[in-house]
């Protein structure tokens, strides 16, 4: 009860100037229109993987991708915490670490699951199927997912201390070659032999086909069980590193 | 209320292992205003870090309101009120809010935490201010929300860990006359570090003084003053000659120490000064000596860490802080604020 409590707390905290600031809003209902208007015309014309409209194949692709890079360099916003003084504050109080880290974690999620649902609803009368089912459950894969990313960032960030270029240096140069091997933006079954087995290492791989398994209103599959996996792996991973962290961080 | 044994913390870094607190044994009774006292650097806030359990102890024990530090770490968060170096509240969060959110943090219920936040913003003299946004804030105006921040759930302890550096003395003054009020109106312990000497010597009714990672004093600043650096007293006498037979009159006072004379001056360190002062007079008077001028010095707590040392404070403060900024040790106020 007191942990959910809390994640509540964290989460009504940090979302609090979010929602407060209009250009935030407004940015944040742009930018998917800007992927979707700039980025898709150019998907009608190259042969994709895959079955059904390209759209189906390129949208789950591009919301795993605005998961992974909000999420990795979340920690940014806490190295300012970090440094003023207002992370350590709420260390003193009694309330649960991941608990804490959940909070602020789905402080980030939380637009971008409104972004994605303007982009599906946006995208679907151009030919993108609607399979309501499946694709909510692909992005409540995406949430769990998210926090476990944004766990280990918060992790480095206070790993790092206060050099902010290092966690940047660090937090990008693990993201890029994750999402390029996953498959995100092109299909991998376009790559050479030796990239395609590289991004069978990747578990972002995973999550991007089972995401794209979702979104074709398959849910009973392999595939959709490995993402689930892969998911829940990197939170529980991710929370426990940054639990960690902290207890032992001198800050 | 708080105790501790044999506390030690040491810290990897590039230039080997750093020893910050070497063995503190402490003990604080509830109701006590006590200060840490000691030049940047001296294993200050390593310690109350430890106390407040933000930091895990390489080897001793405490524990802080009946709470092991290392066994019940969420027991001793939950008695406590902690008010660190930096600025507790969030730039772009509003007065009010992060308040009402330090309150359900301490999981205190919604309507409880407005009430006591509105209550705070009264006492703290906050009330105009409780729906702007954190950063638009004086330095005296933030610190005073970090303490409204720290006395949200009402805690049996208060910890303030240098609460008025960086601060004009305007706003000093301003911070402790709150700190004292609420004191007195709750009795509750308060326990604080410095690098002040002034203000461990008006505000704190015990102070420890540390060095090194050790705590070389601990003693209210009076007898701290009286035993370990006692009144600076200097003569002028007529002549030479009359100089030279009050220092050797001088030598036979109690306590007395560093009797010199020079030229037609006498000085001397003893204890009551100022009590004994005017008898010594009068003793020199009637072997004839005439006194023309007399001067008592009260000794600070800084000649007290000079006495106990070799170095003063203020020196040594700057001295231990470059060196340390470079090992990354601890955070430093003059970090924070840079």
């Amino acid at each position: 009860m007191n942990f959910v409590q809390d994640t509540l707390v964290s989460f009504r905290r940090e979302i609090g100037p979010t929602l407060r600031s209009w250009y935030y809003i407004l940015f944040g209902i742009i930018q998917p229109l800007l992927y979707l208007g700039l980025f898709v015309p150019l998907l009608t014309s190259v042969p994709m993987g895959g079955e059904g409209h390209p759209l189906q194949w390129f949208v789950p692709g591009m919301i795993v991708m605005l998961v992974l890079f909000t999420t990795v360099s979340c920690g940014w916003a806490l190295t300012e915490e970090l440094m003023s003084g207002s992370f350590e504050r709420f260390l003193a109080t009694p309330m649960s670490r991941p608990a804490m880290l959940i909070g602020r974690a789905l402080k980030e999620l939380a637009p971008l699951l409104a972004q994605a649902l303007i982009v599906i609803g946006l995208a679907a009368p151009f030919g993108l199927v609607l399979h309501p089912v499946t694709m909510l459950f692909g992005l409540l894969l995406l949430l769990v997912f998210g926090v476990g990313v944004a766990a280990l960032s918060y992790a480095l960030a206070i790993a790092s201390k206060h050099d902010g270029g290092l966690f940047y240096m660090v937090s990008h140069s693990v993201a890029l070659p994750l999402m390029l091997l996953g498959g995100v933006l092109l299909p991998m079954d376009m790559a050479p032999g030796w990239l395609y087995t590289a991004s069978r290492f990747n578990p972002l791989t995973y999550l991007v086909e089972a995401e794209r398994a979702l979104f074709l209103g398959e849910l009973y599959s392999a595939t959709v069980l490995n993402g689930v996996i892969v998911a829940f792996l990197v939170a529980g991973v991710g929370l426990l590193v940054g639990a960690m962290t902290i207890r032992r961080a001198t800050l | 209320m708080i105790q501790a044994t044999d506390l030690t913390r040491s810290f990897k870094t590039k230039a080997g292992l750093v020893e910050a607190v070497r063995g503190l044994s402490l003990q604080v009774e509830e109701g006590e205003l006590v200060a840490f006292l000691g030049p940047n650097g001296a294993g200050k806030s390593t310690s109350v870090r430890m106390l407040t359990t933000l930091l895990p102890i390489t080897s001793g024990s405490a524990t802080v309101g009946g709470f092991d530090v290392a066994r019940d770490p969420v027991g001793v968060r939950r008695t406590i009120g902690y008010v660190g170096q930096g600025t507790g509240s969030g730039p772009y969060h509003r007065v009010r809010d992060e308040l009402v959110t330090q309150g359900r943090a301490y999981r205190m219920g919604d309507a409880e935490a407005r009430r006591r936040a509105d209550e705070l913003l009264g006492v703290l003299e906050l009330e105009g201010l409780a729906d702007r946004n954190c950063a638009t804030l004086s330095g005296g105006q933030k610190r005073r929300l970090d303490i409204a921040l720290g006395l949200m759930h009402t805690p049996k302890i208060l910890f303030l860990d240098e609460p008025s550096t960086g601060l004009d003395p305007h706003s000093r003054a301003n911070l402790w006359e709150h700190v004292i009020k609420l004191r007195r109106q709750t009795g509750m312990t308060i326990f604080l570090t410095t690098h002040y000497l002034d203000e461990a010597d008006t505000m704190a009714e015990r102070v420890m003084i540390m060095d090194h990672g050790k705590m070389i004093a601990d003693d209210v600043p009076e007898k701290l003053k009286a035993d370990l650096a006692g009144d600076q007293v200097s003569l002028g006498l007529v002549s030479e000659s009359d100089a030279i037979t009050a220092a050797e009159s001088a030598m036979n006072l109690p306590t007395v120490r560093d009797v010199t004379q020079t030229d037609r001056r006498l000085t001397f360190t003893i204890q009551n000064g100022e009590t004994l002062m005017p008898e010594f007079i009068r003793q020199l008077h009637q072997k004839g000596l005439e006194v023309a001028t007399a001067n008592v010095v009260r000794p600070t707590l800084d000649d007290v860490f000079l006495s106990l040392t070799g170095r003063s404070l203020r020196e040594s403060s700057l001295a231990v802080q470059k060196t340390e900024q470079v090992a990354h040790i601890e955070r430093y106020t003059s970090e924070v604020s840079s």
